[in-house]
């Protein structure tokens, strides 16, 4: 047997030099390539990413719909745009836990012992969330559609929205890239995630109008970088975005890349 | 044999041409308060298989992830087939492989998509990439498994893709950490033969084990290390010899009289007696056959019973314990 094996090697296996170095860009597509990879071999993650925004669609709809805003279709068309912000938050945590799996499991020293460009992985996982956003919120809007939501700027708005969506996924990601890099448990990122979330995407103006809360609480709904994510998204569906707000809508995501980017990198070489 | 006599040549030559595949210096890793590695120096010539032993936290893996580049030593150099560790960090990933201790891989993803994702990783393109890992497969014995998802692969054959993954270019040289920790002995057998294998193709190898019969039978050299530091280094020829090969094994029959046997072991035998962690077996170094042949005939005489007794070669436990007063078992629990 060792024999046999050892033939195997030395006689069937080529000596192999090292070809031209890869681009950077190169490199970070390869792991988008794995990220996509990751859809055909467990599309049932993608059952985890639809499922609970469409039972938050559904239900507030039907249930509350009516109480919130006079018609189900008419809380709809408020909801939506929300909806599809808190999808791409919480998609964020499954990335977080996904990291949190491939550290675990020793995936990154093999990437870290290669000679490539050390971000790569990274810009693999954004590769990856970005197919997400746009797989989740596809669905979720053509949900939204068959039930009567209605975008008034059409298609550009939609795509502006998405393209916004993308930005706010971008950097919402970085929180959980962060706590995936801190915590070997991905149970633990996801307890994490979800207990920092709630309250953060409810105290916001994502499924309802403030003006009924007590005034302490519009204060933090105003603060709340949700709000103006929730709000800016309306506005570009509905063709009545200003600049502005879309501005405010952005800061928050580009803070946190600022921040976590080079934290994120940090951690990573740290370790 | 043969391996010895084969690598010491290639030592030899090597040493022709002043080139180590490593060379490290003073090596110090600490996390908080515990000195991980304290200060290690190691030489490996190339082409040679190289193991590191000793116990679980003894500082091996995180010798081995500083000179893989997975983590900063906090002092010393060291330079890596030619490259310094510290100021050519992407020169060294260039020239190694590593295969760590828990299984590299995607287990999503086919074992072909894995290769194929290393491959591309390290600049193959398109059909030279698909060429290199069929390649691989093939020459792995897993070209039959290579459309399964990782997942559902053995032990055996994860181990086996994992130093495929290792080998996309042939590395000057390979970490393998613990490269046979949990695997049955037919797949352990196999694996042996693999790295044999790689080190007849010129492959520089820095192995760590716990097993000494790993060491044993695969590395021309064996450094001990302990508390994260080295103690003893050698052939294992010299490391046994250094030990002693006389060790007497006795399992006694009846527990209640363990006591009494290891009184009497260690008055006439004039040394320390080890338990087993089970407690009912007791080692001893006997010096000659003919000493060991008198104690257990005085065992007998006493009425103490054995179940069973063996002359051997020292276990690691043994090394460990004529190496340094302390049984590894003990070494780990101060960890």
């Amino acid at each position: 047997m060792n024999d046999s094996a050892s033939s195997l090697i030395a006689g069937g296996l080529r000596s192999v030099s090292r070809p031209r170095a890869a681009s950077p860009l190169s490199n970070a597509l390869v792991f988008g390539w794995r990220a996509a990879l990751k859809f055909k071999h467990v599309p049932e993650q993608l059952f985890d990413l639809v499922m609970t925004p469409l039972m938050f669609t559904l239900l507030f709809t039907f249930v509350f719909g009516g109480a919130l805003a006079g018609s189900p279709r008419e809380y709809l068309q408020y909801f939506l745009p929300g909806i599809l912000v808190q999808t791409v938050c919480f998609n964020a945590v499954y990335s977080g836990m996904g990291l949190s799996t491939d550290l675990g499991k020793g995936l990154f020293d093999r990437f870290r012992s290669l000679p490539i460009w050390s971000l790569a992985p990274f810009a693999g996982l954004v590769v990856g969330d970005i197919l997400r956003h746009l797989i989740a919120g596809t669905i979720i809007l053509t949900i939204g559609l068959i039930l009567g939501y209605r975008p008034e700027a059409g298609m550009l708005g939609v795509i502006a929205a998405f393209l916004l969506l993308f930005a706010i996924g971008f950097g919402m990601g970085w929180i959980f890239i962060v706590l995936g890099l801190l915590i070997r448990t991905p149970m633990t990122v996801m307890t994490f995630g979800f207990t920092f979330l709630f309250p953060l995407v409810f105290a916001s103006n994502l499924m309802v109008d403030p003006t009924t809360m007590p005034g302490w609480l519009q204060v933090v709904v105003d603060l709340n970088p949700i709000s103006a994510m929730a709000t800016a998204m309306r506005g570009l569906m509905a063709g009545t975005a200003t600049l502005r707000e879309v501005g405010i809508a952005l800061m928050a995501p580009a803070a946190l890349t600022l921040v976590l980017a080079p934290l994120t990198l940090w951690l990573y070489r740290r370790q | 044999m043969n391996d010895y006599t084969r690598t010491n040549e290639i030592a030899n030559s090597a040493g022709a041409q002043t080139s180590l595949a490593i060379s490290a210096r003073g090596l110090v890793k600490t996390f908080g308060k515990l000195r991980a590695v304290d200060g290690i120096d190691l030489d490996v010539p190339r082409g040679m298989i190289f193991a590191i032993l000793g116990p679980n936290g003894a500082g091996k893996t995180t010798l081995m992830r500083m000179l893989a580049t997975l983590a900063t030593p906090d002092a010393g150099t060291a330079s890596v087939m030619g490259h310094d560790l510290l100021r050519e960090p992407h020169a060294v990933r260039g020239s190694i492989a590593m295969t760590g201790q828990f299984a590299s891989l995607d287990e999503d993803l086919t074992g072909r998509e894995n290769l194929l994702l290393l491959a591309m990783l390290w600049g193959f393109r398109g059909r030279d990439a698909k060429a290199r890992a069929d390649e691989l497969l093939a020459a792995f014995d897993l070209s039959d498994a290579a459309g399964k998802q990782v997942k559902a692969y053995s032990g055996g054959m994860r181990r086996r893709l994992d130093i495929a993954a290792s080998l996309i270019v042939t590395p000057g040289v390979l970490f393998l950490d613990e490269p046979t920790t949990g695997l049955d002995p037919n797949a352990r057998q196999s694996v042996w033969g693999m790295i044999r294998g790689l080190a007849d193709s010129g492959v520089t190898i820095l192995l760590t084990t716990q097993y000494l019969e790993e060491a044993d039978q695969l590395a021309a050299r064996i450094t001990v290390i302990d508390h994260g530091r080295k103690i003893a280094e050698g052939t294992s020829r010299e490391l046994k010899s250094a030990t002693g090969s006389g060790f007497l094994h006795v399992t006694i029959a009846d527990p209640a009289r363990v006591d009494a046997a290891a009184d009497l072991l260690a008055r006439h035998l004039g040394a320390t007696v080890q338990r087993s962690a089970e407690g009912g077996s007791l080692s001893v170094m006997a010096r000659t056959p003919s000493h060991a042949n008198e104690i257990i005939a005085k065992l007998l005489a006493e009425g103490i019973d054995l179940a069973d007794f063996a002359m051997g070669s020292p276990s690691l436990e043994e090394v460990f314990f004529a190496l340094t007063g302390r049984t590894a078992e003990r070494t780990k629990e101060e960890q």
